[in-house]
Formats: C-alpha cells, sequence, structure tokens
C-alpha cells in the first residue's frame, strides 16, 4: 500500500527562482532596445526638426547645431582620421606582438610579456589622455617646427590610441594563431619550411579570419574611444584630414557637450543623440561583423 | 625537369638560398620582437610620464608673510596657536563655516597648518618642474628661480601626500585633494556591483543551466556580445535619457522625500555603471560556470537534487572564484570609465564627501580629466599624483584577481 509518488511535483519556489533568472537573462534585450529607443526618440526630434534635413546633415562641413550648421562630417573626419593612425599603429604591431608570442616565445617569455600587455589593456583610458597631451604631443613638437603642429592635434590622440588597441589585437590574434592546429606547422616543418615560412604562409593565413575579427572590433573600439581625443584631439569641430590639425571626434563633442550646463529640449541635446546613434549603429555593424568572421573561423577548426 | 630545379637548387646554389632564407628569417623575428618592445616601451613612457609629472621642484611665493600673523617662527607653531591664529584673522563666517565642516578642536596640527597657509599666507605657485629636469638640471633651476622669482621658495615636492588623500577638492591645486572623488568612486563600485553581480550571474545561471536551445536564447547570447562592445558614451546617453532625466523623481531622491538634488546623481551614475559592466559580468560569470564539470551536476541530479538545489549547492559554489574575478574586471572598469560619467553628470568641482544616493558626486577620473585639461601646470601634477592613487587602486584589485584565477586553476 506504501506506494511511491513518482509524479512530477508542482515546485512553485523553483518556478518563482527560474522565472527570475530568465528575467534577469532577458534584461540585456531590453537595455538594446533601451538604448535604441532613447537614441532613437531624440534623434528622431533632432531630425524633425525643420530646418535640419539628411542633405545638410551629410553635405554640411560644418557643425555647429545652434547656428543652424549640421554637417556632421566636420565630427567623422576626426574620427576617422584618429582611428586611421591608431590602426595603422594597432595592426602592425598588434599581430608581429601576436606572432612572436605564439609562434616564437618559450612559456618563460610569454609569462612575462602576457602581463605587460594586460597592463597595458587595463589602463584607464583617461590617463591614455593625460599620456598623449603631456608627453607625447611635446614630443611630437620636437619633430614638427612652429605652427604646423597644433598642442592639441589630431596625431598625437592617433598615436597614443593606436597604443591603448594594441593589446586588444595582440591577444585577439594570438588566441586565433594558437587555435590553428599543430600538424599543420609540423607539416611546414617536414617540408624543410623556416620558423618565418611556416609563421607567415601557413598558420597566418589559416588564422586570417580571426586576424580580420581582431582588426575589426580594433576598428570599433577606436571610434568609440572618447577621452584621449577628449583631451588630447582639440576641441571644437573640424573639417579637416590633416593629423596635426586640431579637431574633435563624435565622441569628444558629445563628451565635452553633455559636460557642459545643457538643458533639455534644445538643438544641442537632441543632437547628440543624433550622433551617438550613429556611434551606436557603426559600431553594432562592426561587432556584428566581426562576430560572424569569429563564428566561421571556429566552426572551420573545433 | 628543367621546372623542378627552381624549386628545389642543389649544391652551392641550395646553400645560398638557405643562408638568404635564415637572414629573411632572422631579420623578421627581430621585427616581431621589436613590435612587443615598442609595447614595452609605450608603458614604461607612460608611467614615466605619470611619475615625472607627481614629484618635483616648485616655486611659490607667499602672498602674505607669515611673520605679519604671528611672532613664533612657522615650523614651531603648535596646533593651540594655529588654532588661534585662525581664530583671530580669519572672518567670523568663514571660520564657523570651517567650524561646522570638522569643528575647530578636533582637527590636527597638520590640518590646521594647512588652513593657515591655504587661508592666511595664501601660497602661490610661479613655476613647477617635472621630476627629470629637478633631479639633472637643478643647479639651472635655482639659478633660474633666484634671477626670475627672487621672493620664491624653492621646494622639492611630492604632490602625492597622504594630505592629497584625505583633502576634499580645492580651487589651489596646492591645496586639493581627491577624498571626494575616491568616496565617490567607491560609492559608484558599489551601487554598480549591487545592481551588476546579482543581475549579470542570474543571466549567467539561467543561459548555462536552464535555457532551452532555441532562438530565443541564442538572440540573447548574440545581444550580449554586442553590448560588450558597445562605447562607453553611448551607455552614458542611456544614462542620461532614462536615468537622469525619465526617472529623475526616484535618482533625485524626489520620490523619498529629498529636495535638494536633480537626476544628476551617485545613483544614477552607479546604474548607468551597472549597466555598462552587465555584460562583461554575464560574459565572466558565463565562463567560469562553464568550467564546473557535468560530472558534479550528475551527480547532484543521481541523488535526486532538483535543478535548482544543483546549482546552488554544487554548480555556484564551485563557479564561485571566476565569478569573484569577473566582478574584480567589473570593479576596475567601473573605476577607470570616465566617458559615461561626463555625459551623466559628474560634478567637477565640489567638496562635500557623497552621504546618501541621492548625492551629487564626482569620481577619480573626471578629477584627472578635469586637472589634465586645465592650463596650469600645477594641476598637471595633481592630474599625475591622482593617476597615481587610481592605477594604485587598480593594481591591487588585479594583483586579488590573478590570486583568485591562480587558485582557481589549481583546483580545477
Amino acid at each position: 500500500m506504501n506506494q511511491l509518488d513518482l509524479r512530477k511535483k508542482p515546485r512553485p519556489g523553483e518556478a518563482l527562482v527560474q522565472a527570475l533568472l530568465f528575467l534577469a537573462g532577458i534584461l540585456s534585450i531590453f537595455v538594446t532596445i533601451a538604448i535604441v529607443y532613447e537614441l532613437g526618440k531624440e534623434a528622431m526630434l533632432f531630425f524633425n526638426d525643420p530646418d535640419v534635413t539628411f542633405a545638410k546633415f551629410f553635405s554640411m562641413t560644418r557643425w555647429q547645431p545652434g547656428i543652424g550648421q549640421y554637417g556632421i562630417i566636420a565630427l567623422v573626419s576626426a574620427t576617422l582620421v584618429t582611428s586611421a593612425i591608431a590602426i595603422l599603429i594597432a595592426l602592425p604591431l598588434g599581430l608581429f606582438s601576436a606572432i612572436f608570442l605564439s609562434e616564437y616565445a618559450s612559456l618563460r617569455a610569454r609569462s612575462v610579456l602576457k602581463p605587460i600587455l594586460e597592463i597595458l589593456a587595463g589602463i584607464p583610458t583617461v590617463v591614455y589622455g593625460y599620456f598623449a597631451l603631456l608627453f607625447v604631443t611635446p614630443i611630437l613638437k620636437l619633430f614638427f617646427s612652429g605652427d604646423q603642429l597644433q598642442s592639441y592635434n589630431m596625431l598625437s590622440a592617433g598615436l597614443v590610441m593606436g597604443i591603448m588597441i594594441l593589446p586588444l589585437i595582440a591577444s585577439m590574434s594570438e588566441d586565433a594563431l594558437s587555435a590553428v592546429p599543430r600538424s599543420l606547422r609540423e607539416g611546414a616543418y617536414a617540408m624543410g619550411a623556416t620558423k618565418l615560412e611556416t609563421s607567415v604562409q601557413i598558420v597566418l593565413p589559416a588564422a586570417l579570419s580571426g586576424i580580420g575579427a581582431a582588426v575589426i572590433v580594433g576598428i570599433s573600439r577606436a571610434v568609440g574611444e572618447t577621452m584621449i581625443v577628449a583631451v588630447a584631439a582639440g576641441a571644437g569641430p573640424n573639417f579637416s584630414f590633416n593629423p596635426l590639425d586640431a579637431a574633435e571626434t563624435m565622441t569628444g563633442h558629445i563628451a565635452r557637450i553633455s559636460g557642459g550646463d545643457l538643458s533639455y529640449n534644445t538643438i544641442d541635446y537632441t543632437s547628440l543623440f543624433a550622433i551617438a546613434l550613429m556611434l551606436f549603429l557603426v559600431t553594432l555593424v562592426l561587432n556584428l561583423i566581426s562576430q560572424r568572421v569569429v563564428n566561421r573561423f571556429r566552426e572551420r577548426y573545433e | 625537369m628543367k621546372r623542378q630545379n627552381d624549386h628545389f637548387p642543389t649544391g652551392d646554389a641550395f646553400y645560398s638560398s638557405l643562408r638568404k632564407r635564415y637572414l629573411t628569417a632572422s631579420i623578421w623575428q627581430t621585427a616581431f620582437f621589436s613590435a612587443l618592445l615598442i609595447a614595452i616601451i609605450g608603458l614604461t613612457a607612460l608611467l614615466y610620464n605619470v611619475a615625472d609629472g607627481a614629484f618635483g621642484y616648485v616655486a611659490y611665493e607667499y602672498k602674505k608673510d607669515p611673520a605679519t600673523f604671528t611672532s613664533i617662527p612657522v615650523n614651531e607653531l603648535t596646533r593651540d596657536d594655529l588654532q588661534a591664529i585662525l581664530k583671530e584673522n580669519l572672518s567670523s563666517g568663514a571660520y564657523k563655516k570651517l567650524d561646522n565642516e570638522q569643528p575647530m578642536a578636533e582637527r590636527s596640527q597638520s590640518d590646521l597648518y594647512t588652513l593657515f597657509l591655504e587661508r592666511l599666507v595664501q601660497i602661490d605657485t610661479q613655476a613647477t618642474w617635472s621630476m627629470t629636469d629637478s633631479i639633472f638640471h637643478g643647479g639651472e633651476i635655482r639659478a633660474e628661480v633666484a634671477k626670475k622669482y627672487p621672493n620664491a621658495t624653492l621646494e622639492f615636492r611630492s604632490w602625492l601626500t597622504p594630505q592629497f588623500l584625505t583633502t576634499p577638492m580645492s580651487s589651489k591645486a596646492e591645496f586639493a585633494g581627491v577624498r571626494t572623488a575616491v568616496l565617490g568612486s567607491l560609492w559608484l563600485v558599489g551601487i554598480a556591483i549591487m545592481f551588476a553581480l546579482p543581475v549579470g550571474v542570474g543571466a549567467a545561471v539561467y543561459l548555462q543551466e536552464y535555457a532551452p536551445k532555441n532562438w530565443l536564447t541564442s538572440i540573447i547570447q548574440t545581444n550580449i556580445n554586442n553590448l560588450a562592445g558597445v562605447p562607453s558614451i553611448v551607455y552614458g546617453m542611456l544614462g542620461l535619457a532614462v536615468f537622469v532625466r525619465t526617472l529623475e523623481a526616484l535618482t533625485s531622491g524626489a520620490a523619498f522625500g529629498v529636495t535638494d538634488s536633480n537626476g544628476r546623481t551617485v545613483l544614477s551614475a552607479g546604474l548607468t555603471m551597472g549597466i555598462l559592466v552587465l555584460p562583461l559580468m554575464i560574459i565572466n560569470a558565463q565562463e567560469a560556470i562553464k568550467a564546473v564539470p557535468d560530472s558534479l551536476r550528475q551527480a547532484a541530479y543521481g541523488v535526486g537534487a532538483t535543478r535548482l538545489q544543483t546549482v546552488w549547492y554544487h554548480v555556484l559554489p564551485n563557479a564561485l572564484p571566476g565569478i569573484l574575478t569577473g566582478s574584480i574586471l567589473a570593479i576596475s572598469r567601473t573605476l577607470g570609465e570616465t566617458a559615461p560619467l561626463i555625459v551623466v553628470g559628474a560634478s567637477t568641482f565640489i567638496t562635500v564627501d557623497p552621504e546618501s544616493p541621492f548625492s551629487k558626486f564626482t569620481a577619480l577620473p573626471i578629477q584627472i580629466y578635469n586637472w589634465t585639461t586645465r592650463p596650469q601646470p600645477e594641476f598637471h601634477s595633481i592630474a599625475a599624483g591622482a593617476i597615481i592613487v587610481l592605477l594604485a587602486m587598480l593594481l591591487t584589485l588585479n594583483a586579488t584577481a590573478i590570486l583568485l584565477r591562480n587558485r582557481f586553476q589549481r583546483r580545477l
């Protein structure tokens, strides 16, 4: 008569916890929705202003919403210049460091060298800003005579941003290189290839997609970086592709304007959201592409 | 046959091509190593630059001669002397205000001496020199000061002093400190972690232990990875729109009877930071949970534990070191992040400690930014001092994280 009841019991406590955990999990989706909604809402207010047109937004070369100048290019140009300099520095240095760490360095050398990259990656960007303004710019002044180099300039901001992104590109590339199966390397050695030939002609092409992803994430980081450019690149929109000039990036502009006394429902306020929305979309696309690339690459080797 | 000979040279041709290949190989190996060397040089230059700014010669003048206040030599003044001098020479309103901040009778000798210099004698910095200049060109500096500022005193000064940590902000660099900024940063960390830790771990547990393999789960996962790559300033804009503006009644404390503030409070900023570090927190917690061996779960299920019991008693305790490491990384990020704080409206000049979530606030990186962008060189020196404080805090945190990680790796 003492039969065991094996039917599934209702457990309200467990169900409640599971529901809470589900809420925590889905919260991140709400964060994304909130970002898109809030940025979109204010950006719409900006574009609904009768004076603002897409034509002006994309074709004017000055940005000063207060007096009817809406040329986003004046900010985009500075973002492009600083990011390009940063990638030109970080890509070769990061990739070379990754090749050295993954293909050449002994275990002991790695255990010393990798933490150095990790320290570089952990330094707050405002500290890099200090470094750019008070160390790199004075040094650059030694190389450029007189007024050529302004005391705020995109060159020093870009160079320092390159150093900041270097560890990111190095560690992602190193992961990609180490994921290449040993057998590929051994095959190359068996054919009499030198270590360099193996690394550059066999391992590097096999890891190319991972390295591509690293570069894209690096670009996205450079585009979104704020403090270095806010401190060292200049405080005023300037449509210029000359790295020796002072100019303000999209992020730097948001930081400077929102740092002041900003009242809601003004064109200055809504215009910042239009810039931020653009920034969000650009970095989102870059991140999505890089994830695609990484996933495809994983499928091939695991 | 001839074609093959091009690819596989023999005899002397073979050795000369081999030499060439080895030469190229060693040149490139040097290049690869140089890249790392440049990174190391960059790091060294950065740290040197900070130290260089934080110590060095200062030439300063007294606006008023200390002898006009007292006949006792300055370095022999006792605590009571100083209090008497302050009481005598400060306007009664100013004295009362200081007394209200912290009763005069409770202040130490060095505190009072600082007040004496700040309020009465009024130090005026004429010039500062970097550490390197001070060490290698000391003679020239002394000669220059004697010529240009005949009344000035030259002193080798460390801008980073115990007082620098305990005094609040001041409009004079010589007397400014990071007390309010450090406290503001700690408030931010506290609020951010109180939000991000439970939510982050909850999300990670859901995704690793509960979530079915369907489209929703994969969207959540992709979304978290994307959120981790959103620029921090965009989070700042989100915080401005949601916490500062829309939820102003809650974040300013108006709903709880606080009257004298707007939405730009430490609570708004802390929640913004919490959302900012959430993806980082989730990803790290997921890695930690993933690393818990499946055998543990199966053993728990085998003895009849429910899913919640399995997670609570077996998975989470084993994932704890990893989760803690993730939290420490999130805290480091909160400490160093600047851009979102500017956007949600950190105050740059504030001398009162933050006392509740509804206080105005400043934070260490905000002070560093503010001081770095001022034109006066003495503010650059205190910015360097503040950077050292910030880096020291981060270093301590990361050392803890590494210790935890090593222990964790040994156990599993």
